[in-house]
């Protein structure tokens, strides 16, 4: 009799849990649902409706586009989104890594300092650079080209990647680098064989993390790049989108194309993921 | 022996200094890159926002604040900052709420915990490109006549004929629209610092409260509230700056819209400089969108990161 009260607290809040779970997929529900059916039984007026033929036509037409509805397909600009990813995701990882270590245990004069300065460029508004950026990218012969884009990208995640390291390695005890240091290893040997192989749990949520923001950008694609064999998938994705006449099913099965390597690495590891941003690091 | 303890101290003195200069050499990539490609192009961008430079031909000559007295008399402009305010008001007290009450429904308890944590999360894992071409058919209004599509239809279907709304294409409306998906897209994020904050309170807080006789909401109004203000002070700072620039969201769902009713200035910022060519206007907006975020950021970063140098080895 006690316990009634309670339980059907806890009903209430599994119900509440669950409706917003509900609310929470439903986007996703709506893109999956369209995607997997085939043109003849997909209509926007039926949306919410569980597909009732199943079709992976509409994933082969936005993978290799339709001139007769006047899209291009996404393979292309997949493959471009990893020659552009996967760069500068090494490339700001590895900068932020070396960056956090040094921010933490060899700190100098004025490197906090610097440290708040670099944090800064996490906040910036793309904006305020574009224009002198595009000028700039232009002079060094990098402008429409996947090299200059990567770089680009790989720039302004460099103050993240620092964040995250240096919250990781305030973690670890100075004791130990002062240990190693004593014992006469110096610098580079600390970093390589000490402080890297610590950092492994760091490594892996600035990787993900890095992927995903990289994968999912586009203003400055857009900015940086006018051709369509070098842009990215979101820029892909809006084209096709934008086409004058496409199906219904082709834009969602487009849509699930371009969020599935980002989505799926979270499915898979979304336990760095989510201990990234509940370690505060991710703040961004 | 003497000697010997001489060089030894002046070898580990070398040593010191040896490797502090290697520190300071891997930051050089780093800070060379940050102070080219974040601060020179931000001074560089400055000199654009006062200059004549309106067309394709570069002029950087100096064209005092007349710049900044048209564009703050500009239509558009006008209201694009209105449209920025009410879309910052919307998402970030909406990501606040829910993001609190989604950590306090996650701190009681549940079986599945990590379940329901990491499917209030996802949608941070997705493309702000993505959520905007798929809210937009979300948002697709539909008519009377023709049939609701959407939510619209949605609605109507439970009977909550009240909440259906003519969404991005509304009047009204427009930019809280955006500001919903926005919202879908963060909550999750919200929570997980929430829920952080929670788990960080010593469990004798709790049980001395509950000693106490405090009921649950009293504990959670008088005890938690407080002690994650800091949190809702990170939180706010960090959505409000998404909320300034937010430019993809818009540009996949609506763009500027009928009559710029969902226009933002980063989105007016692209068109004018990139479309129109009027590479002052977009610098001088870029410049006044930097001016805000600053405000904002500048401060939580000074008081947060603010530890003296001299703690260093």
């Amino acid at each position: 009799m006690k316990s009634t009260p309670r339980s059907l607290n806890r009903l209430v809040l599994y119900m509440v849990a669950i409706f917003f779970a509900v609310l929470f997929l439903m986007p996703i529900y709506v893109m999956v649902n369209a995607s997997i059916t085939s043109f003849e039984t997909v209509s926007v007026s039926t949306m919410w409706r569980l597909a009732r033929t199943f079709s992976l036509s509409g994933f082969a037409a936005a993978w290799v586009g339709d001139p007769l509805q006047g899209f291009t397909g996404l393979g292309p600009y997949f493959l471009n989104s990893l020659i552009i990813t996967i760069p500068a995701v090494v490339v700001s990882v590895f900068l932020g890594s070396i960056n956090g270590y040094v921010f933490t245990h060899w700190k100098f004069p004025g490197s906090n300092l610097l440290f708040m300065l670099t944090l800064f460029g996490m906040f910036i508004p793309l904006q305020s650079i574009l224009i002198p950026l595009v000028e700039i990218v232009r002079k060094v012969g990098l402008y429409g080209t996947r090299s200059g884009l990567s770089l680009c990208s790989a720039v302004y995640g460099i103050a993240i990647t620092t964040l995250l390291f240096r919250s990781f390695y305030g973690t670890i005890p100075t004791s130990l680098i002062e240990c190693a240091r004593i014992d006469g290893a110096g610098f580079f040997k600390i970093y390589f064989r000490i402080a890297l192989p610590l950092s492994l749990p760091a490594l892996t949520v600035a990787v993900i993390w890095q992927f995903t923001q990289i994968w999912n950008g586009y203003l400055l694609a857009i900015v940086l790049t006018q051709r369509p064999e070098v842009q990215p998938i979101t820029v892909g994705l809006l084209n096709m989108v934008g086409a004058h006449y496409v199906q219904w099913n082709i834009v969602m099965a487009g849509a699930f194309i371009a969020t599935l390597p980002t989505l799926a690495i979270y499915v898979l590891v979304s336990r760095y993921f989510v201990k990234g941003i509940m370690s505060g690091a991710i703040k961004g | 022996m003497k000697e010997q303890t001489a060089r030894y101290a002046f070898g580990r003195h070398w040593n010191r200094h040896r490797d502090r200069f290697y520190a300071v050499l891997s930051l050089l990539p780093s800070l060379v890159l940050i102070f080219v490609f974040v601060y020179l192009l931000i001074g560089w961008n400055t000199v654009i926002a006062f200059s004549k430079w309106h067309g394709l031909k570069t002029d950087l000559s100096f064209n005092g604040l007349k710049n900044f007295i048209e564009l703050f008399q500009d239509a558009r402009f006008q209201i694009g900052m209105r449209n920025m305010g009410v879309f910052a008001l919307v998402f970030i007290s909406g990501c606040i709420v829910l993001g609190f009450l989604l950590a306090l429904l996650l701190d009681q308890g549940l079986k599945w915990e990590g379940f329901f944590r990491n499917l209030y999360i996802y949608p941070l894992a997705i493309s702000l490109i993505v959520t905007g071409v798929v809210w937009r058919w979300l948002f697709t209004p539909g008519s009377e006549q023709t049939g609701w599509i959407g939510l619209n239809q949605l609605f109507d279907f439970v009977g909550l004929h009240f909440l259906k709304s003519g969404w991005h294409t509304s009047q009204s409306f427009g930019i809280v629209a955006v500001a919903i998906a926005a919202t879908w897209q963060m909550s999750g994020y919200v929570m997980a610092m929430y829920l952080a904050a929670i788990r960080s309170i010593p469990v004798e807080l709790k049980e001395a409260a509950v000693i106490d006789g405090a009921s649950p909401s009293r504990y959670y109004l008088h005890i938690v509230i407080p002690l994650v203000r800091t949190t809702t002070v990170s939180a706010v700072v960090i959505l409000g700056h998404i909320a300034l620039r937010v430019f993809d969201l818009v540009a996949a769902m609506t763009g500027s819209g009928k009559g710029f009713i969902t226009d933002v200035p980063a989105f007016y910022m692209w068109q004018t400089s990139f479309q129109g060519n009027r590479f002052n206007r977009g610098a001088a907006i870029a410049l006044v969108l930097l001016v805000l975020i600053s405000g904002l950021v500048i401060p939580y970063i000074a008081r947060t990161y603010r530890t003296s140098d001299e703690q260093g080895g």
